[in-house]
């Protein structure tokens, strides 16, 4: 394996090399008092000497006492909204006298160019996987998507320092990128973050043909980018090997389609329900939930119509109504279809969890809800009493 | 996925609030489907719903959509004026494949709005009679002005060979057919002992007892099929609207066995 070394210098040549082949180059950044993507031009645009302290219900930002600029779990959001905004126009159309002519909108109009994504942790280049198998890998794809997708540069980043809300080990995503069990997105570059008597660098193995020229473009620029020694890949591998020692909680992913779908009439979910305030958060920073809805806007005179795509929960009463009433009325219906979705139903639509294990749903759960807590209670109800499969 | 334009050529009013509205491609490309298949039809900048084609899977005629009146999308297709354009996805979802029934007996179940998704499986029949042993329609509507498609129920009796069956919930002055429950006839319906199909299109509760009904009367489960009913917002395996448990409606249905359903069905609220 190509494997070289960055300096915080080097990461700046990156950069460059990036932009000037004409990437908007994005990557993680302080926004609202939590970790979110920003635009990166220079390395000091990066959260240097920031980490995260995660519960149950609580996220707060605190400084740290080291010059890390990765030394931090899963943020507010995930890289999903890059390439799968929460809004999104599908046509617009003038009203004339031969009626209405929907068009899609022009795809450069707004666009900054090509993206690379600069420190897309583990889990969520896993999620990234799974966004692009449930939005083109199936009989119809999502245009914009894929447009979207298309030739984005993946600089990845091995998890330094998961949550106590984060399990991606038990769910095969990470500490890791590609170490894990469960299938993640192409990435070009993997870089792990690594501090130590040598120094401050990043540890950086080269997945692509592209990755390796960026990298050259980096070195002819003037950067020193020298090939890994063994204590780099070692401290490399400690990194990650310490990250899957922390990691703050665990799912017993075994035989967990069977007990999902077992327990469709346990009493957890009535005593989740009662708990449960179906406010949609877990969805809204779910880096794999894909469900939409569609709003029709029309200007003042009604001449111009424009219709939208928004993201949409499961969580709503609106989300399943059908004339008469919504199929699932009560919120213990519907913390059960989502949670039977990510684990169990996804499984045989996709072929793969929808879960990767990044804690945000329990983090950003004003009822501080813990789906492992839960998964952990069906199992000890042993699939619904109340009755069998 | 953007939507093709259809102008609305003219429009029949079936019932008090259920109309058929008869559609011409913009671009005059005809729009191929198969029974029991539906569109996305929209009226542009009021919103998109789907509807089952209600027309002929042969015919060379307008798309037809037979639409109850039950809310805004709905009452704005219903009751598009002559030339307006309309927005058309699909046709999206499974079929009944009745031709699978040849050979045998087949028997339909609709209640209310759902003769109309059953309408274009009943035209195939007709158009292959002889290919078909015994076919009935057990038809339950409310009362006896709901009664949709009076004409095509007249015809398929008396030039098709097809034992027609109208049941309503209450009656009126001047019925005197049969008033009850859809399922009831179940019971009475003639059919032999192999190769049967069954088709069930109606409210779930409606298809649910029909299908313990036909199942009683000895129809594999597998020979049973429904058209299941779901909020649907794109039609194509996107939204994520449509899921019953593991299933896309929109994709895997609407029409599915009653052997894959049953267990989902028997779930409140899955
Ligand atoms: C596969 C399929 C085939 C159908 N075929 C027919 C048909 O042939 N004829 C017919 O009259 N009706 C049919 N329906 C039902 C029809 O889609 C609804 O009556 C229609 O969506 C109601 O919309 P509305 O805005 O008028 O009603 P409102 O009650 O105002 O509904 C608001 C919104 O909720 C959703 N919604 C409400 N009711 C339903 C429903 N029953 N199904 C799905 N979404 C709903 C829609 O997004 C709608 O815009 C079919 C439904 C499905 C899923
Ligand atoms: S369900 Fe929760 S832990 Fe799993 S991917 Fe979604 S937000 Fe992350
Ligand atoms: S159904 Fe719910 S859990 Fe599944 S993708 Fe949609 S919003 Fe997420
Ligand atoms: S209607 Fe959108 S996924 Fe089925």
């Amino acid at each position: 394996m190509d494997t070289r070394i960055l300096t915080t210098d080097g990461l700046q040549a990156l950069v460059d090399a990036l932009q000037t082949r004409g990437f908007h180059v994005l990557g993680p950044a302080v926004r609202d008092g939590a970790i979110g993507f920003g635009p990166v031009r220079e390395v000091a645009d990066l959260p240097a000497g920031w980490g995260d302290e995660q519960e149950a219900g609580h996220y707060r930002l605190r400084r740290r006492d080291d010059p890390l600029l990765f030394a931090y779990a899963a943020g507010a959001q995930s890289a999903k909204p890059l390439f799968f905004p929460a809004q999104e126009v599908l046509w617009r159309a003038r009203h004339d006298a031969n009626g209405v002519h929907p068009t899609p909108p022009d795809p450069e109009a707004g666009a900054d160019g090509p993206v690379a994504v600069l420190g897309v942790r583990s889990c969520d280049l896993a999620a990234v996987g799974i966004q692009d198998e449930v939005l083109l890998g199936r009989r119809y794809g999502d245009a914009a998507y894929a447009l979207r997708r298309e030739g984005t540069f993946v600089v990845a980043v091995t998890c330094s320092h998961p949550a106590a809300t984060c399990f991606c080990g038990s769910m095969g995503t990470g500490p890791r990128p590609g170490a894990g069990t469960a299938p993640a997105a192409p990435y070009d570059l993997a870089m792990t973050e690594v501090l130590d008597e040598h120094g401050h660098r990043f540890v950086v193995e080269v997945a692509t043909e592209r990755g390796g020229h960026v990298l050259d473009e980096a070195v002819r620029a003037g950067a020193a980018v020298p090939a890994a020694g063994p204590e780099d890949l070692a401290a490399a591998d400690d990194v990650a090997a310490r990250a899957a020692q922390a990691m703050g909680r665990q799912l017993d992913t075994s035989g967990l389609k069977e007990l999902l779908y077992a327990s469709a009439e346990s009493p957890v979910w009535d005593e989740v329900a009662t708990r449960c305030l179906a406010c949609a958060n877990c969805t809204q920073v779910c880096p794999t939930c894909f469900c939409t809805d569609v709003r029709d806007v029309t200007d003042l005179t009604g001449a111009l119509v424009e219709r939208d795509r928004v993201w949409d929960s499961c969580f709503g009463a609106e989300y399943s109504y059908i004339h008469g009433g919504s199929v699932r009325a009560s919120t213990r219906a519907r913390y059960r279809q989502w949670l039977t979705h990510k684990l169990a139903s996804w499984e045989d639509q996709f072929g793969m969890s929808g879960c990767v294990g990044c804690g945000r749903c329990i983090t950003w759960c004003p009822a501080a809800i813990d789906l492992t807590a839960e998964v952990a209670a069906l199992r000890h109800d042993g699939g619904g009493r109340r009755d069998g499969p | 996925m953007l939507p093709r334009r259809f102008r609305v050529a003219s429009t029949r009013h079936d019932n008090h609030d259920t109309l058929t509205v008869h559609l011409e491609p913009c671009d005059g490309a005809p729009l191929a489907f198969a029974a029991g298949q539906f569109t996305m039809l929209q009226v542009f900048g009021v919103g998109e719903v789907p509807i089952s084609i209600s027309g002929d899977p042969r015919g060379s005629g307008p798309l037809q959509h037979t639409i109850r009146d039950v809310g805004s999308v709905s009452h704005a297709l219903a009751f598009a004026a002559p030339g307006e354009v309309l927005g058309v996805r699909g046709p999206f979802g499974t079929g009944w494949d009745v031709a699978d029934g040849k050979g045998g007996d087949v028997v339909l179940v609709a209640g209310g709005i759902g003769l109309a998704p059953l309408r274009p499986a009943l035209l195939e029949i007709c158009a292959e009679r002889d290919d078909y042993q015994r076919v009935s329609l057990l038809y339950g509507a409310r009362t006896p002005s709901d009664v949709l498609f009076g004409d095509d129920l007249r015809t398929w009796a008396e030039r098709h060979r097809i034992t027609v069956e109208v049941i309503v919930d209450r009656g009126e002055a001047g019925w005197t057919g049969r008033i009850g429950l859809v399922t009831q006839l179940i019971g009475k319906v003639a059919f032999g002992a192999d190769r049967r199909l069954a088709l069930v299109c109606g409210p779930e509760v409606m298809m649910r007892q029909s299908a313990v009904a036909l199942v009683a009367r000895g129809v594999d489960p597998s020979r049973i099929r429904l058209s299941m009913e779901r909020n649907m917002k794109c039609g194509i395996g996107l939204c994520g609207h449509c899921q019953l448990r593991e299933l896309f409606l929109c994709l895997d249905g609407p029409v599915l066995a009653f052997d894959r359903l049953e267990p989902l069905m028997a779930r409140a609220e899955l």
